[in-house]
């Protein structure tokens, strides 16, 4: 017994164990890390094939051998729960170290170590990395699209403006605490319109007028996402509700609405917003093209914020409908102080799913001609100074949205905890 | 005022209000066309198109009708689809899957996978392919080979065509096999549930399924060859493949940005599927003595389709929906084609977008219908 027993780990040969597999996985690592940062192979003695396949083949073994169950090592049994419970998995933990272990240099050169951001033409960027000058010179034109220049200020000055008024909730006093919804959801987005209307826009008290036409860059993706934010939501509660109402005209126009929104793409109801609907209005009437923009996304995202406040209201219990009926409340008093704030605490997840998609669909109003970051890119892309830079735009523009979306869902998120209530 | 008349008033302030908008649009459209010399109506359709597109699953040239090229536009964007659905299929499951593995390294990275990809715009996503990753690829020329036969270079895909010759005699054969597996189940099934005797099903049916094609190879007189794509000169420093299968870089892009993104979400609704069957169910089904993988079969799996199937259904709608971006890189999709192209050239706008509209509402309502009757089978029958 004590020769098959040679095989397996046991209290006495333990230590061989350990220390044989540790180093040949040691060993594995090594050889990768040596190979990426250094460019040193030292297994190059053996064929290609061998030497490609060595540190996968020593690394399996190294991890088989160490996975000892209770070996009293409280970091080794660790280890062997989250990494090593078998070979399949050790296999593919070992991938996974070496593929961030190749990849590491090359993105870290071309990011950083190889990259250029000094320099104010194509001709400053002669290393491999990225050309960081590219979006340095830019960078105005990503911001601000075609805006001028020197009317940049009125565009910072008015974001300001709408997020100093944003925070009032934070500092309003226990008295005004029961305005603030009332505040938020009709003073706020008419104060927003007015700061845009009058400082972006102009026209008025000896500011230029700038045409929505050079409105671009992040700061239109922000203009366009916030109307549309304001907009989608009340529509589409009023529709979620009009879909669960008893009175059929009501109910078959709301599942007719939500239904044909719903069942289109964003790209030809901008389509639509853009050559067709201008056949609907008068003649002498115009409307601007970032207003039929604004207009085309709201109605478009309210049918999914339907779906979705739909969808809370059918997970609230009958119970709450006939508690509040039996108090003698309406309709509306039932619907605004018992159904709807238990229904929307519901579906906070799946409202900040459609706003995260409300954002992410902004750039698509390239359609109508707007340019929005995403277009900016494009237009410049073209710019025949500074050609063959795109893969610096995109990892820019990328990195900008991912931040904006991952700290939207991590918001609500947070949200969704905060009015977590059991029941 | 009674209850009667409480129920009729916002019903018909409702009513007239719709048709009151309709109205106005209607009248405002006649006047419009009016003035500008334009005619309603769908004629169009058979006139000559005169346009030609660059990738197309059907005959077509600028000679066929603008109906023809309705079908084009539409035939792309079905192929981009279904690809999509394949590949977005296959990488969610596997994160979905890998999401939930004890493996520490491997849930961080599916993890990692879905939180990258989800919060960046679809377009970029589609740009950043066509306009940057796809760009950097080798000239025909200069392009090294996979396997001897596949070409990867900046004009696209190039892989090896298959030439058939008694193509319908292999495909009856797969027919009957088809069949017989089915009949070969049902029987098992009857045995199973009235006599309680096994026989291996999947092993036989594997071997069905191989030795019948084979037979037809072997006796049928079909026979398959391939065309491997060649690399020609056609000026001094222009180079091109001929034979075999293209696929464009615009068709790559999409794919890979499609598949990419919607994974994401399919590996989600993957995740919570298996999560929502609840623990005791695995636990109650090992100790009436099934194995890992009837458990898997026969536990967890129908339970855990039950709740990802219509969320999945749902995605795979917002893929043939987000398909339309083609147009921003110029696959030659239903957008391009149709709503693009051939609205340029008609000035039919009312037209053109309705039937676009059309065909996408067409394409999600009938899913939906077809999700719904699923749903009404599947769902928990309670006693």
């Amino acid at each position: 017994m004590n020769k098959i027993n040679f095989l397996k780990p046991n209290k006495d040969n333990f230590y061989t164990y350990f220390y044989t597999g540790g180093f040949l996985f040691l060993l594995s690592f090594l050889d990768v890390f040596l190979n990426s940062f250094f460019k040193i192979n030292i297994t190059s003695f053996l064929p290609e094939f061998l030497s490609f396949m060595f540190p996968l083949i020593i690394g399996t073994i190294g991890l088989h051998l160490i996975r000892i169950e209770y070996s009293g090592l409280k970091n080794l049994d660790l280890l062997n729960k989250h990494i090593n419970t078998n070979n399949f998995n050790a296999i593919l933990t070992l991938l996974i170290i070496f593929i961030i272990l190749k990849s590491t240099p090359q993105t870290m050169s071309w990011f950083i170590l190889d990259a250029t951001i000094s320099g104010d033409s194509k001709e400053a960027c002669t290393g491999s990395g990225a050309c960081w000058t590219y979006i340095k010179i830019w960078f105005n034109r990503f911001m601000y699209g075609m805006y001028p220049n020197e009317f940049q200020w009125r565009i910072n000055v008015s974001f300001i403006i709408l997020i100093a008024l944003a925070f009032v909730g934070y500092f309003s006093g226990e008295k005004l605490k029961k305005y603030l919804t009332f505040y938020y959801v009709i003073i706020y987005p008419i104060i927003a319109f007015i700061v845009i209307y009058y400082l972006i826009s102009g026209g008025h008290f000896g500011l230029e007028w700038i045409e929505t036409g050079a409105w671009g860059g992040i700061s239109l993706t922000f203009i366009v996402s916030f109307f549309c934010l304001i907009f989608c939501f009340p529509i589409g509660m009023m529709l979620a509700l009009g879909r669960r109402s008893e009175l059929p005209t009501i109910k078959y126009i709301s599942v007719g609405f939500i239904e044909f929104w719903r069942g289109v793409p964003l790209i030809t109801v901008l389509f639509m917003s853009s050559v067709m609907f201008p056949m609907f209005l008068p003649q002498d009437f115009f409307l601007d093209k970032l207003v039929r923009v604004i207009i085309a996304i709201s109605l478009f995202e309210a049918a999914y914020v339907a779906e979705v406040i739909r969808g809370g209201l059918q997970a609230l219990p009958r119970g709450q409908y006939d508690a509040a009926k039996s108090l003698g409340m309406g309709y509306w008093k039932m619907h605004i102080f018992v159904i709807l704030p238990q229904a929307l605490k519901l579906v906070i997840p799946g409202i900040a799913n459609t706003f995260l998609a409300l954002v992410k669909d902004t750039p698509l109003i390239f359609v109508v001609g707007l340019l929005e970051i995403v277009g900016m890119l494009n237009l410049a892309k073209t710019n025949p100074k500074w050609l063959g830079f795109a893969m610096e735009g995109y990892v820019f523009a990328a990195i900008i949205f991912w931040i904006i979306c991952y700290a939207m869902s991590k918001y609500s998120y947070n949200l969704e905890l905060k009015y977590k209530t059991d029941r | 005022m009674n209850h009667r008349t409480r129920k009729f008033i916002p019903q018909i302030i409702t009513l007239l209000f719709i048709i009151l908008v309709f109205g106005f649009f209607t009248i405002n459209a006649q006047l419009n066309m009016a003035n500008r010399g334009i005619d309603f109506g769908y004629g169009f359709l058979t006139q000559e198109s005169s346009f030609d597109v660059q990738f197309s699953l059907i005959d077509y040239d600028g000679s066929h009708s603008y109906a023809r090229a309705y079908f084009v536009g539409l035939l792309n964007t079905l192929l981009v689809s279904f690809i999509g659905i394949i590949f977005s299929t296959i990488i969610g499951v596997i994160v979905g899957i890998a999401r939930l593995s004890p493996n520490y390294l491997i849930e961080k990275t599916a993890a990692f996978y879905v939180e990258f990809f989800r919060n960046i715009p679809l377009l970029l996503q589609i740009f950043f392919w066509y306009f940057a990753a796809l760009r950097a690829l080798p000239l025909p020329e200069k392009t090294d080979a996979f396997f001897g036969v596949f070409f990867l270079t900046i004009k696209g895909l190039f892989v090896p065509a298959f030439i058939w010759n008694n193509l319908d005699i292999f495909l009856y054969s797969v027919i009957a096999a088809i069949i017989s597996i089915t009949v070969i189940r049902i029987y098992a099934k009857n045995l199973r549930e009235n006599q309680g005797k096994h026989i291996p099903v999947f092993s036989i049916s594997l071997a069905i399924l191989i030795i019948l094609p084979l037979l037809s190879f072997l006796f049928g007189g079909v026979s398959l060859n391939f065309e491997i794509p060649v690399l020609k000169q056609l000026a001094k420093t222009a180079f091109a493949y001929e034979g075999g299968v293209g696929i464009p870089p615009e068709l790559i892009a999409l794919t890979l940005a499609l598949s990419l993104y919607t994974a994401t979400f399919i590996a989600e609704c993957v995740r919570a599927g298996i999560q929502g069957v609840s623990k005791g169910q695995k636990e109650a089904a090992a100790s009436i003595g099934l194995t890992t993988n009837q458990i898997l079969k026969l536990v967890i799996m129908p339970q855990a389709l039950r709740i990802i199937i219509p969320p999945t259904t749902n995605q795979y709608l917002n893929l043939t929906k987000n398909s339309s971006l083609a147009a921003a890189i110029a696959y030659p999709d239903l957008v391009l084609v149709f709503a693009g192209t051939a609205l340029m050239q008609t000035g039919k706008a009312i037209e053109i977008v309705s039937i676009t509209m059309l065909t996408y509402l067409s394409i999600s309502l009938s899913i939906s219908v077809l999700m719904n009757w699923y749903n009404k089978k599947i769902a928990i029958k309670e006693k």
